[in-house]
């Protein structure tokens, strides 16, 4: 095994025993960047030689029997969280020399836990896609099937852990942004409940639905990354002034006498054959390990992406109003006047996909319609949640499959926005609803793509998800493969 | 030059009044947005597109509005729109002074500064 291949908690151990150093770990993710990186592309940009010299600083750290959580582990940042004095484009050419004055909360705590940064990961443009193929800096390719789809929009952040070019990362989940990646490359990730981890510093898509959370080799090492990034910050008055649990006091625990709901909607005809079967597994799973599996209903899923469709891009379209060529990031040459240069600007500086939602939102909130969209729409939102706080007074978590499919092909579905919006099908409600949901790997497909089994609980429950997903890590036997690259 | 900014945006009260009228025709007719209405939008959200562009834009908000008219079949009667996840109440904080960006550091990332401001095209002739 080499170093890059382990997981967080593997890598602290043979840290503190002082059997290898954080530079021997840096020194091993970069060498495998080089001899994988022109295949994956998973960065935007890679911080070899801050890493190299953040690695030294930690294992002096270590030496003196110092150092936090995550010291001297390196770990991925997706490009839409800002890092001070390093480009954060978001994926966008308006922000393509975009140098952050401040750390978003999250980049921060990584930084006080010790943790190295190897580079800003690529993602779809202002994480507005399902395949990172929207990035203004290229695709990124599936790990595990190049030319497939690493899912997205944190694409970049999920293929750098698949594919060893970190130990860990973060990302950002709008409407399955983290899960849905997680689970096309076969690592876990997890969106926490809005509001458990900071905002601030996170470039806003649409603010009601935003949230950052880890991508990781293991269940362990996603109770260790949540145990470091969450929690209340006054920069963010949406998040949730509540104490934080210890994480990894969830792991290692039973799941004896636990009701799993298992929502009917999710499974209906249409689905990918062998995604059902290998979510059935997964049930079968969890009843072995004493677990009781009721049907659900959650009437309202039909409805979840036209909601999400008409609040996401609504949201956008007011936060990408900031763009506009005065402050910072990208502005056009040769402007008449002001409005010239606001429309020049934006239209050179976004991609056809943030376009797309500019256009969607303005006009679902403009003049005659917004009663039509952007209401009713936050009306069905408000029964999509009902829905789910009226299916956690039976169970204590849901169980669904993370996408309908596995990893679908570069450019099937980018000339068709509408199928591309449908691939979020599973995680969107979790977002609409602000409930937390992880993504586990539950087997492969035929092709050998991996799937991803959803985990899904009330408000403020990770806890759970982690002992869920911990307990069926351990017992699920899945065949640990690595991409061949 | 600005006040031919303002001069559009009030030829453009007139696309507005006619798209509020199509809006009251909208259920028995399928298209739900039109080219017109697709270049007002443009131009409400500063962006500007080729003719290809635009009708290309058209036919994909079609689309997805269309796609997006299965919202009527809920049933929300009496139901409060909800904006948050979370129940919000206002964040209140004592009124202390906190250090900020230094006027250097604001303007380190714009694309046209003088002195200590950011520098535009001019806005009034």
């Amino acid at each position: 095994m080499e170093l890059n291949q382990l997981t967080i908690h593997e890598l602290k151990e043979k840290l503190l025993s002082r059997e290898i150093t954080s530079v021997d770990i840096v020194e091993s993710v970069f060498n495998r960047i080089d001899q994988v990186e022109g295949k994956v592309h998973a960065y935007i940009s890679l911080l070899r030689e801050d890493a190299l010299r953040g690695a030294a600083g930690a294992d002096q750290k270590i030496q003196e029997g110092a150092g936090g959580e995550l010291c001297g582990i390196p770990v991925a940042l997706k490009d839409i969280l800002c890092t001070k004095g390093v480009k954060t484009t978001c994926g966008s050419r308006i922000l393509q020399n975009f140098i952050p004055p401040y750390d978003a909360t999250v980049v921060e705590a990584l930084r006080r836990a010790g943790a190295v940064f190897v580079g800003k990961a690529n993602m779809d443009e202002f994480a507005m896609g399902s395949s990172t193929e929207t990035s203004y800096f290229g695709v990124t390719r599936n790990p595990w099937a190049l030319d497939r789809i690493p899912g997205g929009s944190s694409g970049g952040s999920a293929a750098a852990v698949a594919a060893d070019e970190c130990i860990a990362s973060l990302g950002s989940d709008t409407g399955g942004s983290i899960r849905q990646p997680a689970a096309l490359c076969g690592v876990v990730g997890m969106k926490p409940t809005y509001g458990r981890v900071s905002r601030f510093g996170l470039i806003a898509f649409a603010s009601s639905l935003d949230q950052i959370g880890p991508f990781t080799k293991d269940v362990e090492d996603c109770a260790i990354m949540m145990n470091v990034i969450a929690g209340y910050d006054p920069k963010d008055s949406t998040s949730v002034p509540q104490d934080v649990p210890d994480y990894r006091a969830f792991l290692n625990r039973d799941i004896a006498g636990w009701t799993v709901g298992i929502p009917r909607e999710y499974f209906r005809d249409g689905m990918d054959p062998e995604v059902s079967a290998a979510v059935k597994k997964a049930i079968a799973v969890v009843e072995d390990q004493g677990a009781r599996c009721i049907d659900i209903s959650l009437p309202h899923t039909d409805y979840c992406v036209a909601v999400y469709y008409i609040v996401a891009p609504a949201e956008a379209s007011s936060n990408l109003a900031r763009y506009d060529g005065v402050k910072y990031g990208y502005r056009a040459e040769n402007c008449r006047d002001l409005l010239d240069m606001y429309k020049k600007t934006r239209s050179e500086g976004f991609g056809a996909e943030v376009k797309r939602r500019i256009m969607l939102g303005t006009y679902a909130l403009s003049s005659g319609y917004y009663d039509a969209y952007y209401k009713k729409a936050s009306q069905v939102r408000a029964r999509i949640k009902e829905d789910f706080a009226e299916a956690f007074k039976r169970c204590d978590v849901i169980l669904t499959p993370t996408s309908p499919t596995p990893a679908f092909k570069i450019g099937e579905k980018t000339e068709d926005p509408l199928q591309m919006y449908l691939s979020d099908i599973f995680t969107i409600s979790a977002n609409l609803a602000g409930i937390p949901g992880i993504s586990v790997p539950c087997g492969y497909s035929g092709r050998g793509l991996p799937v991803g089994v959803q985990f899904l609980a009330g408000h403020f429950e990770e806890g759970k998800l982690l002992q869920i997903a911990h307990n069926y890590e351990r017992h699920a036997h899945i065949e640990r493969r690595r991409p061949e690259l | 030059m600005g006040y031919r900014g303002i001069a559009s945006v009030s030829k453009n009260t007139g696309v507005r009044a006619l798209t509020e009228r199509k809006w009251k025709k909208r259920k028995e007719n399928k298209v739900k947005i039109r080219k017109e209405e697709v270049e007002y939008v443009a131009h409400l959200a500063r962006l500007e597109f080729g003719e290809e562009e635009t009708e290309k834009f058209t036919l994909q908000l079609n689309d997805i509005l269309t796609y997006i008219d299965k919202l009527n079949q809920a049933e929300t009667t009496g139901v409060s729109p909800m904006t948050h996840a979370m129940p919000l109440v206002n964040a209140f904080r004592e009124d202390t002074v906190i250090s900020s960006l230094s006027n250097e550091s604001s303007l380190a990332n714009a694309p046209e500064t003088r002195g200590s401001s950011f520098r535009v095209p001019k806005v009034i002739e």
